[in-house]
């Protein structure tokens, strides 16, 4: 009995999809070929050699995303059999890296987010002979860990930048909305805000569930009514936040950090202030093509200093240019 | 008040002891002259009635925390404040409905909070990928997310494993299918915007649209989770197949002796939680037009919290839908309150795991004074 009813709902299941396809959106949808920014050049005459890029990406990250897709252009540039792994946590991290070295890889990228959970493992890269380079996190601490150079934008400093423009634009309470409760970049831009505007708060939202981070962030605004603008911390929070604003009828003005293309647009139609852009294209790009770099000639770029890729600040003014890029998944 | 036809047949029985400790807590107020002396279906006060009922416990917590609330943070009480409350609550409780059933029936599930994103990810890929009005998107969610909720049941009722291990196995397998279906199929980890897309204002009017009440914008999903508490409670309290998820989860071998249909009851009791999950998937997606692989991780500890606070039992037979309603109120309250309060956010998941502990000792006492009256 029961077999035959399941049987009739497996058959559905086929079925509903099968017949929906002609049921058509007018509108939207995937375009029908996407364009590919990869493979568009020629590619280097050099070898090819096997570059490992470690961070510490949470899965579902579209940070994340950008930076691989750079790392990606550049490996097809340079002819790198790029391999990109990931794992939150320091001790998993450092045997990441750890699996690289017994790979024999001939560069490592990799992100300081824990620089002392990889101390030993990057010591051991160096004894190795495998260059190294750092990227995103650990600008103060790349050097003394072996990487020759360190592509990344500083928090605090990208912090200050909002503050800066923030205060120069008169906005005394500014609420700080972070997604990830002790995550030292993050508490770093906020620190920045702080340190110019004084009177900014921070609050803590849960970033794995938008239904809570839209409620907490409009409870916020019901409980402080001279809060004149919220600023998200990644492009898909930021979203979320201009809804809860609409939500609690509030006048505060919305502002962000990071990029995506559905902000650029927001930003272009003048919903959202500005957003702070550490353009982290260019960290995975310009990582892997350092340790090119260095195996083609035995450069180090940077001359041992950190090569910053950011704070870039996107206004109205020139919005609409890196909308472009935003869509290709460059920005 | 009324009888369910099964508990009566079950009173006159001889040794049914399990059948009739079911009884008890499924009739409402007991019925005004017992015919028979037995003290187990002796009449019981109201009051009596009142500390027996399984979502007690939850129910003096709540009223605690809103005086609480409203005491140290005046803005609490005022209306759109409790609307973002309840919208908080909400988006927790409704998935609490389905995981309190089940955890009654004697099962829970891991696999929810990836479960709600999987479905909403489902839906919106399939309607942009194909280009299709997002309406078909959302039925091939919602067959998706039976689809889990079967699969789940299945294997548990195939392999007699604990719900523990196989639900944490189609949670992880789940965390990996989003990450990596949503990147393949859209080229990135969140999906495309389906904003623009036909049937996506209609879709947003269904479940992620606000009613105004007395100036007040209400977000659907309130109402969706008191329909759907509503419509558990009925189920649990009114129908023949509310006792037999009692059975199955006070002891499923004595269920089956007495006939009750085990495996079709657990297998759907798993399908009403993907059900409850396809609304809230269904939520995520028309409220933000996109959604990120990654979200949902741990919220399914939220949603069997709210059960557990609400009155529901780890080890099942014993619990309500309101219960787990008002667990998903109380997570709401604290949630939004701290914010409200303009404390410091560092304590919150302290608190929150104090509230637990708490409120299951009070269900453990309160339960056991009852039963000894």
């Amino acid at each position: 009995m029961a077999k035959i009813s399941w049987r009739k709902v497996a058959v559905a299941a086929v079925m509903v999809p099968a017949l929906a396809l002609t049921a058509c959106s007018s509108g939207g949808g995937r375009a029908p070929e996407p364009s590919t920014g990869e493979g568009a050049g020629a590619v280097a005459a050099t070898p090819k050699i096997k570059v490992a890029l470690i961070t510490h990406a949470a899965p579902g990250d579209t940070f994340w995303d950008t930076v691989r897709k750079g790392a990606e252009e550049a490996a097809v540039k340079d002819n790198v059999d790029l391999q990109y792994l990931s794992d939150p946590d320091g001790g998993r991290q450092a045997q990441l890296i750890e699996q690289a070295i017994d790979q024999k890889v001939d560069g490592i990228a990799v992100t300081l987010a824990k620089p002392d959970a990889l101390a030993s493992a990057l010591k051991k890269a160096t004894a190795a002979g495998i260059p190294v380079v750092s990227l995103n996190a650990g600008e103060d601490r790349f050097k003394e860990l072996g990487a020759f150079t360190h592509f990344g934008s500083n928090e605090k400093i990208a912090g200050e930048a909002v503050g800066e423009k923030l205060a120069a634009e008169g906005y005394k309470h500014p609420v700080c909305v972070i997604q990830e409760q002790g995550h030292v970049g993050l508490e770093n831009r906020c620190a920045g805000v702080k340190e110019k505007v004084p009177g900014s708060e921070i609050l803590y939202v849960q970033g794995t569930d938008m239904t809570q981070v839209e409620s907490t962030v409009t409870a916020k605004l019901q409980a402080s009514k001279d809060v004149d603008v919220v600023i998200g911390l990644g492009a898909p929070f930021t979203l979320t936040i201009l809804k809860s604003v609409a939500g609690a009828k509030s006048t505060a003005k919305v502002a962000s950090f990071d990029m995506n293309p559905e902000l650029a647009q927001q930003i272009v139609d003048g919903k959202v202030l500005f957003t702070v852009d550490q353009q982290p294209w260019l960290q995975g790009y310009g990582a892997i093509d350092a340790l090119w770099q260095n195996t083609r000639g035995g450069f180090e770029i940077g001359g041992g200093l950190p090569v910053l890729t950011g704070p870039a600040i996107i206004t109205p003014d020139n919005a609409a240019e890196v909308l472009e890029f935003a869509k290709e998944g460059v920005r | 008040m009324t009888h369910v036809p099964v508990v009566e047949t079950s009173t006159t029985g001889t040794d049914q002891r399990k059948v009739i400790h079911i009884m008890t807590n499924t009739v409402l107020t007991p019925p005004a002259a017992p015919k028979a002396a037995d003290e187990r279906v002796a009449s019981k006060g109201a009051i009596t009635t009142l500390l027996g009922r399984p979502e007690f416990g939850a129910l003096v917590g709540a009223v605690a925390m809103f005086a609480f609330f409203a005491l140290v943070a005046p803005v609490f009480l005022q209306p759109s404040s409790f609307a973002t409350v309840l919208y908080g609550s909400s988006t927790i409780g409704i998935m609490a409905v389905g995981v309190s059933l089940l955890m009654i029936g004697g099962e829970f599930d891991l696999s929810t909070g990836v479960a709600v994103i999987s479905s909403a990810l489902s839906a919106s890929l399939f309607s942009w990928y194909f280009g299709t009005n997002v309406w078909v998107g959302v039925v091939l969610a919602l067959i998706v997310s039976l689809a889990v909720g079967f699969i789940n049941g299945w294997i548990l009722i195939k392999t007699n494993l604990p719900s523990f291990i196989v639900t944490l196995a189609t949670f992880l397998m789940l965390t990996g299918l989003n990450l990596g279906l949503t990147r393949l199929i859209g080229g990135s980890v969140s999906t495309p915007s389906i904003a623009d897309m036909d049937g996506f204002e209609s879709a947003k009017a269904v479940f992620a649209s606000s009613v105004n009440i007395a100036g007040v914008d209400v977000k659907i999903t309130v109402f969706i989770w008191i329909a759907l508490v509503a419509v558990a409670s009925w189920i649990l309290l009114r129908t023949r197949v509310g006792n037999w998820i009692f059975a199955v989860g006070g002891d499923d071998k004595a269920a089956r002796a007495v006939g009750v249909p085990v495996v079709r009851t657990k297998i759907g009791l798993f399908m009403g939680v993907g059900f409850c999950a396809w609304i809230l998937g269904m939520h995520n997606l028309f409220a933000f037009a996109t959604v990120q692989s990654g979200e949902g991780i741990g919220n399914e500890f939220l949603y069997i919290i709210a059960a557990v606070i609400g009155g529901c039992l780890l080890t099942g037979g014993y619990g309500s839908a309101v219960g787990g309603a008002i667990g998903a109120f109380i997570f709401g309250m604290a949630n939004k309150g701290i914010v409200y309060a303009e404390w410091n956010p560092d304590w919150f998941k302290f608190f929150l795991g104090l509230m637990l502990l708490l409120a299951t000792i009070v269900n453990l006492v309160v339960k056991k004074r009852a039963e000894t009256k």
